[in-house]
């Protein structure tokens, strides 16, 4: 676990950086520092490994001060990835990957293989190996810069904008991969980013920094989304924050009606079409099972020609089904 | 003028007193010597510099100064102060080695990408480390162009040697003008170009060798 405990970083200029934040980045999970620029959330990240000193306050790992520690010693205990992935442009990837091992001691032969190890687990094809860093597009860059931070399997990363210099289809996967990775890895990360959709996507804990330093809010996404603590976390986390909570809850406890018969069904149950007419069936447009989320069950049911969304058992048969008012009852009924 | 001089086997004798290979054995000590001690003293200045950013004032400073201090005048400065000898000599062309190997160490460094100085200390790697390992590689290519020029300078000007009575192919020059030879001029003129080009190309393998491929790849 990391802890800030009251920390302050006033700049020489005058500026205050990071002001009397006090947090915990638990264990295990991803803690994800949002806020606009200038709001000190990269200046705290990077007083985790010293790359910046408090001006007051501690930093905690463990309940040991970071302070108190050997620099170079504590940042190779510690994952680093920045937003270029800053590798060096000298060495080939696999002794970028192979960077931190050789520091702690290892030799160049042993790091070398388990860096091979680790391009594979980022999903990098092993003949990347031998190639250096201005040959390979942004994203693999940054999977390389994923795969040096893990070479010596720190317990600890610090992501600072990891995922922001790629384009967005790029970033789709990275982040599907990384959701991934943190699955089978379970480290405990801390992430910076400006973006409130991505914290929202991978932080298992986020928290909201604001001009001048300041910590808006601290909780886990759906708090954030269902219970923001003001104005600017409300106006931050954006206007579909409503819809956009739905996705953390599933359908399960969802009332369903009996299927009707102007749902047509093939003989094996499956929906294929509502029937509006004599000789008229529309697509029912997508149907829904009791795992997928409350906001595919509001999509399903705005786009249905009927206003109707579609429940279907594991085998694809339709169980039940859910108007879109009755839908609207069960949110109200379920926040009241 | 005529390439006599240069052609005439006599002139060629190893074993001969003031024969061109011999001139040129010692107008080639003089540059490795100068290059040599200019090294020592520029490049961790330098390197120290650009790593730090403290006292770049130093180095810019340093550069245009160096570069506008004639270098007969300071030799026989250096001559009234220090007496006849191979010290002056040396003292005038290191002055002048010095400019372009600092700031090119200098200009080398300070045009790294921060990013991958910022990764290279975030990874764990102590001052000493980001500096072997990270910069100075990286900076290479610069610097080579600052110790390639520097290599040009020197060998065109160490010349001055024989003006105060030293060996060197400026022999060639200063004797075949007192006595109007223009022929042994000709043929100093054009071994010292000759040994620049030979020098430089000497450099141009040697970076090739020792700069990343990964610095000369683009995208």
């Amino acid at each position: 676990m990391i802890t800030f405990d009251d920390v302050v970083k006033v700049y020489p200029g005058g500026g205050t950086a990071v002001d009397h934040v006090s947090l915990e980045v638990p264990t295990g999970k991803t803690t994800v520092f949002v806020g606009p620029s200038g709001c000190g959330k990269t200046t705290s990240l990077r007083m985790i490994n010293r790359m910046i000193s408090p001006t007051s306050g501690r930093v905690l790992i463990d309940g040991e001060d970071v302070a108190g520690q050997d620099e170079a010693l504590l940042r190779r205990g510690i994952g680093y990835v920045i937003q270029h992935a800053g590798l060096f442009p000298h060495r080939t990837v696999l002794d970028n990957v192979a960077t931190v091992p050789v520091l702690l001691g290892k030799t160049r032969r042993e790091a070398r293989a388990a860096a091979l190890g680790l391009l594979e687990r980022v999903g990098l094809a092993p003949e990347f190996a031998q190639r250096y860093p201005a040959q390979l597009s942004g994203g693999q860059q940054q999977r390389v810069g994923v795969a040096r931070a893990l070479a010596a399997d720190p317990p600890i990363m610090l992501m600072d904008e990891p995922f922001s210099a790629v384009d967005p289809v790029v970033r789709e996967g990275l982040h599907r991969e990384f959701l991934r990775l943190q699955k089978d890895l379970g480290k405990t990360i801390a992430m910076v980013t400006h973006d409130i959709d991505e914290a929202i996507k991978l932080g298992d804990l986020v928290v909201i920094f604001r001009q001048g330093g300041i910590v808006a809010q601290i909780g886990t996404p759906q708090e954030l989304l269902s219970d923001p603590a003001d104005e600017f976390v409300a106006e931050f986390v954006g206007r579909d924050r409503g819809l956009r909570s739905l996705s953390f809850d599933t359908a399960a406890e969802l009332p369903v009606k009996p299927v009707p018969a102007e749902l047509v069904v093939d003989e094996a149950g499956r929906p294929l079409g509502w029937r509006t007419g004599a000789d008229d069936v529309r697509p029912t447009g997508g149907t829904f099972t009791s795992a997928d989320t409350l906001r595919l069950v509001a999509d399903l049911a705005i786009l249905s020609p009927v206003g109707i969304a579609v429940r279907v058992d594991a085998d694809g048969k339709a169980d039940g089904i859910t108007p879109h008012h009755d839908l609207a009852d069960y949110l109200a009924a379920r926040r009241g | 003028m005529n390439l006599s001089y240069l052609f005439d086997a006599a002139h060629w004798d190893l074993g001969a007193s003031g024969s061109i290979p011999q001139l040129l054995l010692s107008h080639l000590w003089y540059v490795i010597l100068a290059l040599a001690i200019g090294t020592v003293i520029a490049l961790p200045v330098g390197l120290y510099i650009g790593h730090t950013g403290r006292g770049s004032f130093i180095a810019i400073n340093a550069g245009n100064a160096g570069r506008s201090l004639p270098t007969l005048g300071l030799l026989m400065l250096m001559v009234t102060l220090l007496g006849l000898g191979l010290l002056p000599v040396l003292i005038a062309l290191t002055v002048l080695v010095i400019p372009p190997i600092l700031t090119s160490a200098y200009a080398g460094l300070r045009s790294l990408d921060p990013q991958v100085v910022d990764a290279a200390r975030g990874v764990g790697m102590r001052p000493w480390q980001v500096l072997t390992r990270v910069e100075l590689p990286m900076a290479l290519p610069v610097l080579m162009s600052g110790f390639r020029s520097a290599t040009l300078q020197v060998v065109a000007t160490a010349t001055v040697a024989a003006a105060v009575g030293l060996g060197g192919l400026g022999r060639l020059l200063i004797d075949g003008l007192a006595v109007n030879d223009y022929s042994r001029v000709l043929a100093g003129a054009i071994v010292v170009a000759v040994l620049a080009v030979l020098l430089d190309l000497v450099l141009a393998f040697a970076q090739r060798w020792i700069v990343s491929p990964g610095l000369r790849v683009s995208r």
